[in-house]
C-alpha cells in the first residue's frame, strides 16, 4: 500500500482510508438490500449509521468482515481488496471486530475465557501476555472482578461490555457495532455507550449503527443515512441533524423527535 | 420351596461371568452407536446432500424396528447371504445399528440447540471453521445432548436383555438356563434383577452428577 501525507488528498479524507467501500450491492434472491453504496473511513474516524428498520444496515455491516457474501462492488480493507479471489475470512475478522446487538458470549466459558479465546485460539498469542491485556480492559471497564463469572451471571449492559472488549483484545483496526445497545434496559444504555465514547476518544476507528440520536450526534465524525439500501446522505453530525439537505432524512429525524416527547410524556 | 440362599450362593459367580459379557458387549454396542450417531449428526446438520437423505432413512429405520429382529436379521439372516456373525459381534453391531439412530438424534439437537449468532461471534473474533466447531458448537452442543445420551445409553444397556437370542450366554440367557433345570425361579430372577441393577445403577448416578456439573457451569437445563 502506498501511504499518501496528510495533506496531499485535499478535499479528500484527511489519510488514506483503513476501509473503502464501494458500489457495495446485496441481494437475498429477488429482494435487492444493499444497492450501490460507497463510502470510505479514515484511521481514527468514527462514522454512524443510521436508518430505518430493515433498511439493511446489519447487512452492510455483515459485509464488511463476510459473514454475507457482497453481490457487487468493492470492500477494500488498508488497500485489500476483499472482494476479489481467496479471502482468508478468519485472518481478515482478526482485523475487522465486531459487536452484536445480542452480545453472543460463549454462555459455556467464563468472561475471562472469552476474551481469551480470540487471542489464543486464532491469533496463537501467548497466554500471560494475552491475559495481561484482558484484565487490563477488564479493569478499563470496570468488570476485572467478573473475570471468573459466566456470562448468564452478567446484567445485559455487563454482557455488552464483555462482548466490546472480547472484540477489542484482538486489537483490530476497526470495530463494527451493530445497535449494541437495543436490547438493553434503559437504565444500562449509559453505561455501554460510554465505553464506546472512550474508545472514539483514544481514536479507535468505528463503525457505529445506532437509534440514540444523541449519542450519533456526539460521537460521530460523519453520519450516514441509509434508506431501502441506499445511501441517501452523508454528513458531518452538525449538519446532519440540524439542516439535512435530504427531506426523508429530516422526516425520519422529527419522527424520532415525536416519537420520544410521546415516550417522555407517557 | 422355600427361598434358597444355598442356590444364590452356589450360582451368583454365573451370573456375574454373563453381567460383565453384558457390560462389554452393551458398552462397546454403545460406544458404536454413539460414533454412528455423531458422524450422522454432522451429516444431518450440515445437511451433506445425498449421504443426508440416506442417513435419515437409517435413523428411521433403526428406530422404528424392534432390537429382536435386528439380531435376527444380523444373525440368522446375514449367513444367507454369506455373511456369518460371531454371536458376540452380532449382539454388539445390532446394538450399534438400534443406538445409532438414537444418539443421532439426542445429538442432532444439541447442535441444533445452539443459536447461529454463536457461531457468527465465533468467526467474528477469527476463528477458523474448525476453531468454531470445536470451541463453540461442539461444547455448547453436548451440554444440551447430554441428558438425552445419557438416557439413551441406559435404553441401550437395558436392550441387551435380548442378546440371548443370537445363542449369547448373558443375563438373560442364564437365568433362563437356570430356571429350565432347577426350577428355581425366584432365585434366578432375583441374580437377574440385582444384576441389571449392579450394572446400571451407577452409570445413571454418573449421568446425574455429570449432567449437574454441567447444569453449574451455566447452561444445559
Ligand atoms: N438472511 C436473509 N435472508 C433474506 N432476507 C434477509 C436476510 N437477512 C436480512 N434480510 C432482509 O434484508 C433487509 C435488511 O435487513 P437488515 O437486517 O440488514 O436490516 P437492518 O437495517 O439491520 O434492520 P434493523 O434496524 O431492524 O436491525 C430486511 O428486509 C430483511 O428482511
Ligand atoms: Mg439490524
Amino acid at each position: 500500500m502506498v501511504t499518501v501525507p496528510t495533506g496531499l488528498l485535499a478535499g479528500e479524507s484527511p489519510a488514506a482510508p483503513i476501509l473503502a467501500v464501494t458500489g457495495l450491492g446485496k441481494n437475498f434472491g429477488e429482494r435487492v438490500v444493499l444497492q450501490d453504496v460507497s463510502f470510505q473511513i479514515a484511521k481514527g474516524e468514527v462514522v454512524v449509521v443510521i436508518g430505518p428498520s430493515g433498511c439493511g444496515k446489519s447487512t452492510l455491516l455483515r459485509c464488511l468482515n463476510g459473514l454475507e457474501k457482497a453481490d457487487a462492488g468493492q470492500v477494500r480493507l488498508d488497500g485489500q481488496d476483499l472482494c476479489q479471489g481467496q479471502i482468508k475470512w478468519s485472518l481478515v475478522r482478526q482485523r475487522i471486530g465486531m459487536v452484536f446487538q445480542s452480545y453472543d458470549l460463549f454462555p459455556h466459558l467464563t468472561v475471562k475465557e472469552n476474551l481469551l479465546l480470540g487471542p489464543l485460539r486464532a491469533q496463537r498469542r501467548r497466554r500471560v501476555e494475552a491475559l495481561a491485556q484482558a484484565e487490563e480492559l477488564l479493569d478499563r471497564v470496570g468488570l476485572l472482578d467478573r473475570a471468573e463469572s459466566y456470562p448468564r451471571q452478567l446484567s445485559g449492559g455487563q454482557k455488552q461490555r464483555v462482548a466490546i472488549i472480547r472484540a477489542l483484545c484482538m486489537n483490530p483496526e476497526i470495530i463494527l457495532f451493530d445497535e449494541v445497545t437495543a436490547a438493553l434496559d434503559p437504565e444500562m444504555v449509559a453505561e455501554v455507550l460510554e465505553v464506546m465514547l472512550g474508545l472514539a476518544q483514544q481514536g479507535m476507528t468505528m463503525l457505529i449503527v445506532t437509534h440514540e440520536m444523541d449519542f450519533a450526534r456526539g460521537v460521530a465524525d460523519r453520519v450516514i443515512f441509509l434508506d431501502a439500501g441506499v445511501v441517501v446522505e452523508e454528513s458531518p453530525p452538525d449538519i446532519f441533524f440540524t439542516a439535512a439537505k435530504s427531506e426523508r432524512v429530516r422526516r425520519f429525524l422529527d419522527r424520532r423527535r415525536y416519537e420520544r416527547r410521546l415516550k417522555t410524556v407517557g | 420351596m422355600a427361598f434358597d440362599w444355598n442356590f444364590v450362593a452356589k450360582f451368583y459367580p454365573l451370573f456375574l461371568r454373563a453381567a460383565w459379557l453384558t457390560l462389554w458387549l452393551g458398552l462397546l454396542g454403545t460406544f458404536l452407536a454413539s460414533l454412528v450417531g455423531f458422524i450422522g449428526a454432522i451429516i444431518t446438520y450440515a445437511r451433506v446432500p445425498g449421504l443426508n437423505r440416506l442417513f435419515r432413512a437409517y435413523v428411521e429405520v433403526s428406530r422404528n424396528t424392534p432390537l429382536l429382529i435386528q439380531l435376527f436379521f444380523l444373525y440368522f439372516g446375514l449367513p444367507k447371504m454369506g455373511i456369518m456373525l460371531e454371536s458376540r459381534t452380532a449382539a454388539m453391531l445390532g446394538l450399534a445399528f438400534l443406538g445409532g439412530g438414537y444418539m443421532a438424534e439426542a445429538i442432532r439437537a444439541g447442535l441444533g440447540a445452539v443459536p447461529p449468532g454463536q457461531l457468527e461471534a465465533g468467526y467474528a473474533i477469527g476463528l477458523t471453521r474448525a476453531q468454531v466447531i470445536r470451541h463453540v458448537l461442539l461444547p455448547q452442543a453436548f451440554a444440551v445432548a447430554m441428558p438425552a445420551i445419557g438416557a439413551n445409553v441406559i435404553f441401550l444397556l437395558k436392550e441387551t436383555s435380548v442378546f440371548s437370542v443370537v445363542a449369547l450366554a448373558d443375563l438373560m440367557f442364564v437365568a433362563k438356563d437356570l430356571i429350565g433345570m432347577y426350577y428355581r425361579t425366584n432365585e434366578a430372577l432375583l441374580m437377574l434383577v440385582l444384576a441389571y441393577l449392579l450394572l446400571l445403577l451407577p452409570l445413571s448416578l454418573l449421568f446425574y452428577l455429570w449432567e449437574r456439573k454441567l447444569r453449574h457451569a451455566g447452561f444445559g437445563g
